[in-house]
């Protein structure tokens, strides 16, 4: 007998990543590099709420989205590693604490 | 088996027409020897002003296609209007500047084309993928032009944040969308607002899901509490692209906020009028307040397109036809505002070095006086004093909310934009009667630039006496999109 793993347990974990990716941004103190894992981390939450949210409706729209979703994440991924290492090049860091030439 | 229909291209013929075009221009650059950048460019504002008459040509009714994905409607066309004339002063104003700046790159133009067909995709968006699609096609062109400076900390940093910022902004974003697709099983707008219109009471869900996807699109137009990146990607990016940043992104996120609120959301006023309420009165609170203390006039400019666009969001929050109006009329004289002064902004310059800090501009009054006119009166419409156009515009805003009887979001209005007069007003102080060191800056010869803070200077002070064009359209573009039910 099959074992119905009902939709909110889904929701519970994509939550939860999205919470991790949240707060992964804001209390990271050390490294860009965790900043976009942690970006990465929020979207493939909401890709798994898009896939449990979809196969619970029986409708394919929330698939077709989360292909989108994965798409878009890798170019961002690209041209955010791309503006970490023209950043790199003139700081010659990449803590976040050496974020910091602009200021008000 | 669903049989495949091709899906009528004509109302998507500008967007797609901007894409082929774009992308030739991108083969041009590649295979030219020497640096196209001035080729390009000029070639990319005839590209955008083609589309403009295209768009001019198809916006007249309400069109969908792609499966109810794409709507072609003359909101979507005033808006898109406003966005190609944006980006296209824009290429122009940035001619001269990055050339000084060493940032001649033929990618500077097309990636300015490529945010204007996100733009464009964002406006005429109507289902949560196409939504979706057109914000990333614009903020990703967007974090690359604010790191265009490679060797320059301040613009990469810029860069960098900007991407943190916008990118947790579209995750935000995303997760407010699949909830709205998981508590109403559709992504298209239409079927949500019926959807959400029968359903009562509102699932926990749905309220979730319509507040995160508001605070995604509130990042866009630096709405507070969500602005932190707005000073320090308006000081770091170089001054041209900082001017594009203030101009056609915020007027495409405010067309799809709008659309987002007069669509799905119609039926929840009550709902999101709160939220945008408190939206906008920290914008134009925090816009300003936080600005008198600035001495960078980059920084300063951006603090005024946060408050700036409290107002706006004070039309929106009167959700009605009246505020539609309004909130477009405003946008429109946002735009030629904000083209004005950074026109001026990008004259500032010593000894063909750039200067940026407000007290730079000592003396102006007496060595350039008609450049110093021309600010004035930009300062003088950005703080709303009748008779020019920046006051009309904030003027159709505040009667909006008072139809409504949001009669305190109309005194906070006018009580902050008081206080910002303080800001704009020293800037004239400093320019008339703060005597000049031993160098004043050099005489402004570039004659593109003089020419779009003459033409907007211009459009400052006769709005009152021609108001009619731009507000006969405005009215007919609101009717497009308005569909509030009588409460």
């Amino acid at each position: 007998m099959p074992t119905v793993i009902g939709i909110e347990n889904f929701l519970i974990v994509s939550g939860i990543l999205f919470t991790l990716g949240v707060f992964g941004i804001f209390l990271n103190r050390r490294n860009v590099i965790i900043i976009l894992m942690s970006i990465e981390l929020i979207l493939l939450s909401v890709s798994i709420n898009l896939v449990a949210f979809s196969v619970y409706l029986h409708d394919l729209t929330g698939q077709v989205f989360s292909m989108f979703i994965l798409t878009v994440a890798a170019a961002e991924a690209a041209i955010g590693l791309a503006i970490l290492v023209v950043f790199n090049r003139n700081k010659s860091s990449i803590a976040v604490e050496d974020i910091s030439a602009l200021k008000g | 088996m669903i049989p495949f229909i091709a899906p009528d291209l004509m109302p998507a013929f500008p967007e797609i027409s901007l894409a082929i075009l774009a992308l030739m221009l991108l083969m041009f650059g590649v295979s030219r020897k020497e640096e196209p950048f001035q080729a390009v460019s000029n070639l990319s504002i005839f590209a955008l002003l083609a589309v403009g008459a295209m768009i001019c040509r198809y916006c007249g009714e309400t069109v969908t296609t792609f499966n109810g994905m794409f709507i072609s409607d003359s909101f979507g066309g005033f808006m898109k209007m406003l966005v190609i004339a944006g980006s296209a002063v824009s290429i122009l104003m940035a001619a001269k500047y990055a050339e000084r700046q060493r940032i001649m790159r033929f990618e500077y133009p097309i990636l300015i084309l490529f945010a204007t067909l996100g733009m464009l995709l964002m406006i005429s968006a109507n289902d949560l993928i196409s939504l979706y699609m057109g914000l990333e096609m614009q903020s990703l062109p967007l974090y690359v032009l604010a790191a265009i400076q490679r060797d320059s900390i301040k613009s990469t940093e810029g860069g960098l944040k900007y991407f943190v910022l916008g990118a947790l902004s579209s995750g935000m974003l995303l997760y407010g969308a699949s909830l709205l697709y998981g508590y109403t099983g559709v992504t298209n707008f239409d079927k949500m607002a019926t959807i959400l219109a029968a359903s009562a009471p509102l699932s926990l869900g749905v309220i979730v899901g319509m507040v995160m996807l508001i605070s995604g699109l509130a990042f866009k137009i630096s709405a507070v509490p969500f602005h932190m990146w707005t000073p320090d990607v308006y000081e770091g990016a170089p001054t041209s692209v900082t001017a594009f940043f203030a101009i056609a992104p915020k007027i495409a996120a405010l067309a799809l906020l709008t659309r987002v609120f007069m669509g799905p959301f119609g039926s929840m006023v009550a709902e999101w009028q709160q939220i945008v309420v408190v939206l906008a009165i920290a914008s134009m609170v925090l816009g300003s307040v936080a600005a008198i203390g600035q001495t960078n006039i980059k920084r300063l400019l951006a603090y005024s397109s946060i408050g700036n666009m409290g107002y706006a969001l004070v039309g929106l929050a009167s959700a009605s036809a009246e505020g539609v109006k309004a909130v477009m009329i405003f946008s429109a004289i946002y735009m030629v505002m904000t083209i004005g002064t950074f026109a001026i902004v990008l004259m500032m310059k010593q000894r063909e070095r750039m200067l940026e800090e407000i007290a730079d501009l000592s003396g102006l009054g007496v060595r350039q006086p008609m450049l110093a006119l021309a600010m004035t009166v930009m300062m003088f419409s950005m703080a709303g004093i009748p008779p020019l156009a920046g006051f009309f515009g904030k003027l159709f805003v505040f009667q909006a909310a008072v139809a409504q009887g949001l009669y305190w979001l109309a005194v906070i209005g006018v009580i902050t934009s008081v206080i910002a007069a303080y800001y704009y007003l020293r800037i004239i102080k400093v320019m008339y009667f703060e005597e000049a060191g031993d160098e004043s800056l050099d005489p402004a010869t570039d004659v593109r630039l003089n020419v779009l803070a003459g033409v907007s200077t211009v459009a400052m002070l006769l709005f009152i006496a021609l108001p009619g064009p731009l507000l006969a359209s405005a009215d007919a573009a609101a009717k497009s999109i308005a569909i509030f039910k009588p409460k």
